[in-house]
């Protein structure tokens, strides 16, 4: 590893000021991600900026009836709360599927939407990765991709964004807020993330030297019937390999509303916007959700490895609906 | 701005303060190992997959490998050295001894540390992974063998003890709120 200085910031332009001075810095939420990619010499800072003290540790309602939950609140913290657990219990669920109790103890929201890709080849720093050495190619095009994308990849990186907290977020239209010197800015979750092109190394739309403040979830009665399913190759304390985030209000036989959002397939968080659309204002069966994901899929270019991410993620998505609906006639 | 890469900072472990000079790379569990001579907490993997390592952090269970000792300044550190009080082990240390959760005894630091955790999570009301119904209306989960399964697995077992342990953090339970 290599050695570094370490400052405790005191308050938020304090923080933003020696991220300003250093372009070695980074910030330090829990360290789970930075500190890990440290310890391989994947990440290498000059400097960190711990935010620990930095007074955004609170998760408050906002005036509209959304919820405001600040960057440094843990994910432990964010699952166990009974307004998160209320009215968007896909959110709880979805962090309660990540990690373990540990590290969701100091995991925190900003260092959980900024975590880096398990891509095997970007911590292996003698294999090609664009993402992490860009221009020198990638190694899973044609080496080990079983967990990487099928939907919205390009040739230059097919890696999957590994967050669950994320795919939630995304389903209730999350926005990321921030603060820079320039002063503060947000961005919806679907643009947060970059889509990707040729340069997979530039992950989010966040500004250079920016700090994560929180992120605001609009008011979502929809979000209240949600849920998250996670599909991975044991039974906890591992990755997703596919994963949604549902949300139904089914007025009169009828989808009034629907979320829809899918883990594991793309470089991003994947709202499943055309799935959506499928089924808004149509029936709420089986053939109607599986016609709705295909609807979503056709879009999908799988690799030689990965193609059965797609029966996955249809039956996923069938199986969770089809739960939401008939707990909704209850 | 000084160009330091190392801090003298104090950790409050087991009750005891305790002030060293680290360098900033350096982990808590080498901290806690290396220069405090307290080699009750094991490194199994230092990458934060099994949990050997765990700790209580200010009370909440934590994996001292990816915490960094310079992040944990000032904060009270409980290793499996403290567990016990007076001389006399903790219902999770007894429950483990008496249900043989263990065979090498490697990770059983890590999982008596992370089975106190668990006990107060649940205490507290916390959910889990496990939990058919998050929402807080729906009341606090039954700690059930499921429900200990999931909130154990942030630590493995290359002995596999995990029935015994299952069995150990349940008789705990028990324990702790008879
Ligand atoms: C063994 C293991 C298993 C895991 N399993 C899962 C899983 O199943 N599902 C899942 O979703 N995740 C999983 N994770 C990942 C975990 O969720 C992330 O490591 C964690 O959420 C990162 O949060 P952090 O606060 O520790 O981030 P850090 O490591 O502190 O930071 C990560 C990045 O974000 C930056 N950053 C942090 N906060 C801010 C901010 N406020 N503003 C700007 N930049 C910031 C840092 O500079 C760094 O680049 C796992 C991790 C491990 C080690
Ligand atoms: S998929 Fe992306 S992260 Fe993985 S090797 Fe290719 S460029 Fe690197
Ligand atoms: S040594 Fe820390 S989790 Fe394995
Ligand atoms: S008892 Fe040997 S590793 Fe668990």
């Amino acid at each position: 590893m290599r050695e570094f200085r370490y400052e405790r910031a005191a308050d938020m332009a304090g923080a933003l000021t020696l991220l300003a001075a250093e372009p070695g810095a980074r910030p330090l939420g829990g360290g789970t991600n930075l500190v890990d990619l440290m310890k391989n010499g994947i990440e290498r800072p000059a400097l960190l900026v711990d935010l620990r003290d930095l007074p955004l540790g609170r998760i408050e309602p906002t005036a509209d009836g959304g919820l405001r939950i600040g960057a440094t609140v843990t994910n432990s913290d964010l699952a166990a709360h009974p307004d998160v657990r209320r009215r968007y219990p896909a959110l709880a669920q979805a962090v309660l599927a990540g990690a373990s109790g540990q590290l969701r103890n100091m995991a925190t929201v900003g260092g959980n939407l900024l975590q880096r890709t398990r891509c095997g080849y970007f911590t292996d720093a003698a294999a090609p990765c664009n993402k992490r050495s860009p221009g020198s190619g990638c190694a899973a095009l044609t080496g080990e991709h079983r967990n990487h994308a099928v939907l919205g990849a390009s040739p230059h990186c097919v890696a999957v964004h590994p967050s669950d907290m994320a795919v939630a977020l995304a389903a209730f239209d999350a926005v990321v807020v921030y603060e820079t010197l320039d002063g503060p800015g947000e961005l919806p979750l679907a643009e947060f993330y970059r889509p990707v092109d040729s340069n997979p190394q530039l992950e989010t739309a966040l500004p250079p030297g920016a700090l994560i403040t929180g992120v605001v979830l609009p008011p979502a009665p929809v979000a209240a019937a949600s849920r998250y399913r996670k599909v991975r190759e044991r039974a906890s304390y591992a990755f997703a390999i596919g994963s949604l985030a549902a949300a139904l209000d089914i007025r009169d036989g009828i989808v009034h509303d629907v979320r829809l959002a899918f883990g594991a397939v793309a470089s991003r968080p994947w709202r499943a916007r055309q799935a959506e659309r499928a089924l808004t204002g149509g029936p709420a069966d089986a053939a109607a959700f599986a016609a709705a994901a295909d609807a979503e899929l056709a879009a999908a270019r799988p690799l030689p490895h990965n193609g059965y991410k797609l029966p996955l993620m249809r039956n996923l998505a069938v199986s969770v609906l089809t739960e939401l609906a008939e707990e909704a006639a209850r | 701005m000084t160009a330091s890469t190392s801090s003298v900072i104090t950790l409050h472990v087991n009750g005891e303060p305790r002030t060293l000079t680290v360098d900033h790379r350096t982990t808590l569990l080498d901290a806690l190992r290396e220069h405090l001579g307290l080699t009750g907490t094991k490194k199994g993997c230092d990458h934060g997959q099994c949990g050997a390592c765990t700790v209580l952090l200010d009370g909440r269970r934590a994996v001292a490998c990816l915490q960094l000792a310079v992040a944990a300044e000032g904060r009270a550190v409980t290793t499996i050295e403290g567990v016990a009080e007076d001389g006399r082990l903790h219902p999770v240390q007894e429950a483990f001894l008496e249900l043989d959760g263990y065979q090498c005894g490697y990770c059983t630091p890590g999982q008596i540390c992370s089975a106190l955790a668990v006990l107060d999570e649940h205490a507290a009301g916390w959910p889990s992974a496990a939990t058919a119904d998050v929402r807080p209306e729906a009341g606090p989960p039954a700690l059930t063998d499921d429900e200990i399964r999931e909130r154990m697995s942030g630590n493995l077992c290359r002995c596999s003890a995990y029935p015994a342990i299952v069995r150990a953090v349940a008789q705990a339970a028990k324990a702790v709120s008879a």
